[in-house]
């Protein structure tokens, strides 16, 4: 024990080590947050690391909320409606499915719960194209559904739900509420869910950071740019910024709009942050 | 008598019983909204572009069935295989250089040789919360000429700014991207393993004398095997569909970045600049077939290793 605390040459490599990686993955953050904070010609002229003299931050928000009567606004909108409304309804159904898979035998459950898994390995464009297809042809086209209906359905959610209930629900307490004479619905909602509820926060978690920077399939489903989310968004931002294109320079609304953008993940996850460890534990033990 | 009464009340009755019909219909109740929305959004859209992939849509005559034609014409489109090449130069340069590194940041960390260990942990694992969509756009400035800092440090310096965005640079960039996103979210999964190994084992083997290096590899990495070949499988698909960054990079690096740079670009562009759904379609199955190839490979071949 006592070798451990002493400082050793090995201990300070490692920490250097650690702490040139920690640079590697926050410097790029620190940039777009001091870019955020500059003018268009500020961007070009000071350097990326620091702050320019005219502190340009305040007026980066407005212009980002009132460009485009207003769009950006619309766009957190849509992008908020989606994760919340997706990551509750795909978690309680994978939760439910989860459920199934694990406390009953029934006809036909290897084989569903088969299919189900290897659905996690076919690539996403498989579905996506005719997604829009199908959808173009539906009044879903014009709203969020379009959107948010795909994505209640998480296979891999459905797979981590069921490994926790298997770990998690002792089958004597289920047993025990039976004889108790308790329905099955009542012992999920009562019992079930309860003891779960670690695990279906992380998959909530997941869900709902899947959904706010999820690109392809807002990019392909939502046609008109007041549904777009703010990934569809910014990269339309982005591919409409070049010189005289725009009444305004448009990089430093980019600049701004991502970091509005990504500020309400990075609230998710350094608040919750104990229940992403939770949940990595939990996909790998079948791994 | 009253004995064979009761145990007769008890027993199920022959013929329909709503108890048993019961318990047999529960489960599918559990199931029921997960499977129609699997049906509808899953295994309908499938069907319904493996039909598509059949048609041809000709200038005369239209829409044609044509069998298995647009996959021959799939197989034998050098478009379509550049791309693939693409993303598999990308991912053997990528892939090995990220769980590397988040196979080294989780064995560090699971250690006792550095504290601290919340701020790294968390500080690795934040890219994961960005967007890729802002990930591609932050590094596309950070890259480019015009207000990159890498750009501004190399000028200030003397020094020819580095090519970041150029049809030789632009794999290595966009793999950095990826790496930066995804090497702490690997990290956790592999930590999350780690933390599952039980002291004991560690102190048995100090006892025998093993260094802290021959415990990691003869210990601590062969335990953690399942959890790093799972980040491996994940990391193969998540490649073959490399999407996002390319097709927001395409407007910084136009000349570095074609309507086929990726398989998954290919698809996008034959959909909706071109109009070819079925066509696209195929391509989309084709890349199915390579990915389920690949993933079984590597999965046979981790399997014959244990063996």
């Amino acid at each position: 024990m006592t070798k451990t605390n002493k400082f050793t040459s090995g201990r300070f490599v490692a920490y250097v080590f650690m702490a040139v990686f920690l640079g590697y993955f926050l410097l790029p953050l620190l940039w777009l947050v001091i870019g955020s904070t500059k003018t268009n010609a500020g961007l070009f002229s000071s350097f990326g690391f620091w702050f320019d003299k005219d502190f340009n931050l305040w007026q980066n928000i407005q212009d980002v909320f009132s460009f485009g009567d207003g769009v950006f606004f619309l766009w957190m909108r849509n992008t908020a409606v989606y994760a919340v409304v997706a990551s509750i309804g795909s978690s309680l159904i994978s939760a439910l499915a989860g459920y199934a898979f694990a406390q009953y035998r029934f006809a036909g459950r290897d084989l569903i719960f088969g299919v189900v898994l290897a659905s996690v390995f076919v690539p996403t464009t498989v579905f996506a194209v005719p997604l829009y297809l199908l959808m173009s042809k539906t009044d879903l086209s014009g709203s969020l559904w379009a959107v948010i209906l795909p994505s209640l359905i998480s296979p891999f959610g459905v797979y981590l739900m069921r490994i926790y209930a298997e770990q998690a629900i002792p089958q004597d307490l289920i047993d025990a509420a039976r004889i108790d004479g308790a329905g099955e619905l009542r012992i999920f909602a009562t019992i079930a869910l309860r003891l779960i509820a670690p695990g279906y926060v992380t998959v909530l978690l997941f869900a709902f950071v899947g959904a706010w920077n999820n690109y392809f399939l807002p990019l392909l489903v939502l046609s008109k740019s007041e549904l777009y989310t703010v990934t569809v968004g910014l990269a339309y931002w982005n591919s409409v910024v070049g010189p005289q294109a725009t009444s305004i320079p448009l990089y430093p609304l980019i600049v701004t709009g991502s970091v509005i953008g990504t500020l309400p993940m990075m609230l998710v996850f350094l608040f919750l942050q104990r229940f992403w460890q939770n949940g990595l534990a939990l996909g790998s033990i079948k791994g | 008598m009253s004995l064979a009464k009761t145990s007769n009340l008890a027993a199920p009755k022959p013929g329909f019983s709503w108890h048993r019909f019961k318990t047999k219909v529960i489960p599918y109740l559990f199931l029921a909204p997960f499977l129609l929305g699997f049906v509808v959004f899953m295994i309908y859209p499938l069907v319904y572009a493996f039909n598509l992939s059949l048609y041809r849509n000709k200038m005369v005559g239209g829409l044609s069935f044509v069998g298995l034609e647009n996959y021959v014409k799939a197989f034998q489109d050098a478009d379509f295989w550049d791309g693939v090449g693409n993303v598999l130069i990308f991912g053997a340069m990528q892939i090995p250089i990220m769980l590397g590194l988040a196979l080294l940041f989780a064995l560090l960390l699971d250690g006792k040789l550095i504290r601290h260990q919340t701020i790294f942990r968390l500080g690795y694992f934040l890219p994961f919360a960005i967007p890729s969509v802002v990930a591609a756009l932050i590094w596309g400035y950070i890259y480019g000429q015009s207000f990159g800092p890498i750009a501004q440090i190399a000028k200030a310096l003397n020094l020819d700014p580095p090519l970041f965005l150029t049809a030789s640079g632009i794999i290595p960039s966009i793999a950095n991207i990826a790496t930066w996103q995804y090497t702490g979210y690997n990290m956790l999964i592999i930590f999350a393993a780690l933390k599952g190994i039980p002291d004991e084992l560690y102190e048995a083997a100090r006892v025998d004398g093993a260094s802290d290096l021959q415990i990691a590899l003869r210990i601590r990495i062969p335990i953690v095997m399942p959890a790093i070949l799972l980040t491996l499988i994940f990391s193969i698909i998540g490649t073959l569909q490399l999407f996002n960054e390319p097709n927001i990079l395409r407007f910084v690096a136009p000349t570095a970045i074609n309507s086929h740079f990726t398989p998954n670009l290919y698809v996008y562009n034959l959909a909706f600049s071109n109009r070819q759904f079925d066509y696209s379609a195929a391509i989309a199955f084709t890349l199915a077939i390579v990915t389920a190839v690949l993933s079984s490979l590597v999965l046979l071949a981790a399997y014959r290793r244990e063996k």
